[in-house]
């Protein structure tokens, strides 16, 4: 029965690579606050450029995704973390 | 009725370590005038800074955790906007849920080994 399911051609192409279902990490670990003053966590949420990465790509909710955003901008002003900077990973 | 509130803020590297201690100090007393009560209080000491600041790489840190009123807030920026020792600061008001991080925290850092003993007010 296999071997049949093998031979059909399927009419659009199968998406490769599951995509795994994403999910706020916030909410899922219930974490309330996150700390503007821890910058090793936040470096997560940042690309190399030091850039806040948009929701679509870390998953998170949109709650949460401003919190980050928020702590992000009061960690750069401390300099903690840098306004624009390259490889920062 | 008593706010939470946690400051930060950045003083120019140039300063010795007993002119640190009295500006320190001197915004610790300015909250208790307002009628502030300090929780906590954290020295980071010299960092490095992710960007130059006036020209500056390095600023020595310092982080007070306190209850205040909320006119307090208003003559503690002004008291640092005078001051040209300090060239960075941040003020934030916690809600609960940051002071339920920071009671977390708090234990966590310490019980590190050492036996938090009586609540040492730690000013330096």
């Amino acid at each position: 029965m296999s071997k049949a399911s093998d031979q059909i051609k399927y009419l659009t192409a199968t998406k490769l690579g599951s995509t795994k279902k994403k999910y706020c990490r916030f909410k899922k670990n219930n974490i309330r606050y996150i700390d503007y003053k821890d910058p090793d966590f936040l470096l997560t949420f940042v690309n190399e450029q030091g850039k806040i990465l948009p929701r679509r790509l870390t998953g998170n909710s949109l709650k949460y995704q401003r919190k980050i955003a928020q702590a992000v901008k009061r960690a750069r002003h401390l300099s903690l973390m840098p306004f624009v900077t390259d490889l920062l990973k | 009725m008593l706010n939470q509130y946690e400051t930060t803020f950045i003083l120019t590297p140039v300063l010795s370590d007993d002119d640190t201690k009295q500006t320190v100090n001197a915004y610790v007393d300015l909250l208790k005038a307002q009628g502030a009560e300090v929780i906590r209080q954290d020295h980071w000491g010299l960092k490095n800074l992710v960007y130059p600041i006036n020209k500056k790489t390095t600023g020595i840190y310092h982080h007070i955790e306190f209850k205040a009123p909320a006119k307090a807030i208003a003559t503690l920026e002004i008291a640092y906007r005078r001051d040209e020792n300090v060239f960075r600061y941040l003020t934030v008001k916690l809600d609960k849920y940051a002071i339920a991080y920071n009671e977390s925290r708090k234990e966590s850092k310490g019980s590190k080994g050492r036996k938090v003993s009586s609540p040492k007010k730690s000013n330096d």
